[in-house]
């Protein structure tokens, strides 16, 4: 007993070096927390004001920005997250990578490391959306546990994309692949989901593919947590368990793939 | 964690490593004694940095076996890496932390009891003489002290063995000596045995116990420089040697990559 608390505690000191540096780093040089800032404005200001004049696209007789609101939280997180495997392939050409990957810390260790610093930077993103859509008058709810809601399932988006993007990056294995690839997965993981509008409206191929597509869990939970009398379609829990288990497989897989990097 | 006690903390027996057609390594029979400062050289392509990365568990051999440490190359890899040290010719610090929080990973990620952290931090930062330096960017530093840095923060654990990959490539002159003098301080007050890859017969020379030649992946010639030198001629260089060994082809070796690895790291490191 005594020696798998001391397992489980040397297991943690590993995952929190990783991720302490990975914030430290952004503390550093918090710049890119504001310019992150600015998508999910644009989104909000530009294209959700306008679309929000079209009507039915929202069933109930909801505002649009509303429900726009919890699908930019979501996208902001996503695109941030989905760079963590550019970051991987850098680490990687300068050498960085080697000195994790020759240190005993498990491997899977290191990728829940990059996944947890994921999760911060999703969170610090989380707080700026937040600012952004009380400024624009959304009925955002801040009683302390839709908050902590909103924090938990914005940390788990964050490291399953973070994580999904490590996998690519460990396939693909160069920087211009990378970003050809990146542009090409991120597009329809966004467009195929509920994010920018009801999976009710689309045609029946596609309702399939979101059914299938994390993100649209991410953003369900996000609805019935973020707004004031928001509601979830597939209940939290259905949320949670399809999220915590694409995590846990992505991470399996990672950690037998992050390795092959440094060959 | 200190490994058991081996007669060697290297030794190998016929290690091989295949790339599709390519033999990169072919057959090495090595052995590196304690406490001693081993040279690997050998020309571009000859195996060395192939050989190096599989004694460091980062690739796994085709054939043949190893003990590092004391530990079965194949077996034990995650114990292989808790008790050896490895400083890549790549830039392995981190350039947007600190000196300090650089040394902070590695004592986290080799699980430093957290009540000595702080204490080896120091000592680690004395000895490479970067204690003044410690709370600035790395990637402010010179070559020489992101060496120094490099070695600080991959022997901090105090490793029985210590791997390093061309560590002074691109240095001047007076930050090499450094590095040598550090190297040896590590031997001499930790009994540290090293394992060293290098392009500079000077480095040999100055610094290594015994020298292994690599050419074409099979190794050649193992001994002290003085016996490798004399067995060339009465008044023969290690260039000699080398060239007495490798000569003859002029192109032997080092594809696009090798050299654009070689020319980052040497400007990383300048």
């Amino acid at each position: 007993m005594a020696r798998l608390a001391e397992a489980i505690m040397e297991y943690g000191t590993e995952v929190h070096a990783v991720a302490d540096a990975e914030i430290r780093k952004l503390r550093h040089d918090p710049s890119e927390i504001l310019t992150r800032a600015i998508q999910p404005a644009i989104w909000l200001v530009l294209f959700g004001e306008v679309m929000a004049q079209v009507r039915g696209i929202t069933s109930d007789n909801g505002r649009y920005l509303d429900f726009l609101a919890p699908g930019i939280l979501a996208q902001s997180v996503l695109f941030a997250a989905i760079f963590y495997g550019i970051a991987a392939i850098w680490e990687r050409d300068l050498g960085v990578l080697h000195r994790y990957m020759v240190s005993p810390a498990p491997r899977s260790a290191l990728v829940l490391g990059k996944a947890l610093s994921s999760a911060v930077r999703g969170l610090t993103q989380a707080v700026m959306v937040y600012l952004l859509a009380l400024a624009l008058g959304i009925d955002v709810d801040i009683s302390p546990v839709k908050l902590l809601g909103v924090a938990c399932m914005i940390a788990l988006g964050s490291g399953l994309f973070s994580t999904f993007s490590l996998i690519i990056a460990c396939i693909v294995k160069t920087r211009e692949r990378f970003m050809g690839i990146g542009q090409v997965l991120t597009m329809p993981i966004f467009f195929a989901s509920n994010a920018i509008y009801p999976i009710d409206i689309m045609p029946g191929w596609l309702k399939t593919i979101s059914r299938a597509n994390p993100l649209t869990y991410q953003v369900d939970a996000l609805r019935a947590l973020m707004l004031i009398g928001g509601q979830s379609k597939f209940g939290l829990a259905v949320d949670c368990l399809v999220l915590g288990a694409t995590f846990v497989f992505l991470v399996f897989i990672a950690a037998r793939l992050y390795p092959r990097m440094t060959t | 964690m200190l490994a058991p006690p081996a007669i060697f903390p290297i030794e190998t027996h016929g290690l091989s490593k295949a790339f599709d057609q390519n033999v990169a390594v072919d057959h090495v029979d090595l052995q590196v004694r304690q406490r001693e400062i081993f040279g690997l050289i050998g020309p571009n392509g000859a195996g060395k940095s192939t050989l190096i990365k599989m004694l460091t568990t980062l690739l796994p051999p085709t054939s043949g076996d190893a003990t590092v440490a004391g530990c079965d190359l194949r077996r034990e890899a995650r114990q292989i890496r808790a008790s050896i040290g490895y400083v890549p010719q790549l830039l392995s610090a981190d350039g947007a932390l600190t000196g300090y929080e650089n040394l902070l990973l590695s004592a986290r990620l080799y699980l430093i009891p957290r009540a000595e952290r702080a204490q080896r931090i120091r000592e680690a930062l004395e000895m490479t003489e970067l204690t003044g330096a410690a709370d600035r960017l790395a990637q402010h530093y010179s070559g020489g002290m992101l060496r120094r840095l490099e070695i600080a923060q991959s022997t901090l654990h105090r490793p029985a063995l210590l791997i390093m990959d061309e560590p002074t490539v691109g240095l001047d002159p007076v930050a090499r000596t450094a590095i040598w003098n550090h190297v040896r301080g590590l031997r001499d007050r930790f009994g540290t045995t090293i394992l060293v890859t290098t392009h500079v017969m000077e480095e040999v020379d100055a610094l290594c116990d015994r020298v292994g030649i690599m050419h074409r992946g099979r190794l050649e010639k193992v001994g002290t420089p003085a016996e490798l030198k004399a067995g060339v001629g009465p008044s023969a260089t290690l260039d000699d040697v080398f060239m007495a060994i490798a000569g003859g082809d002029v192109e032997s070796g080092g594809d696009y990559r090798d050299v654009r690895q070689t020319r980052r790291s040497a400007s990383d490191h300048g």
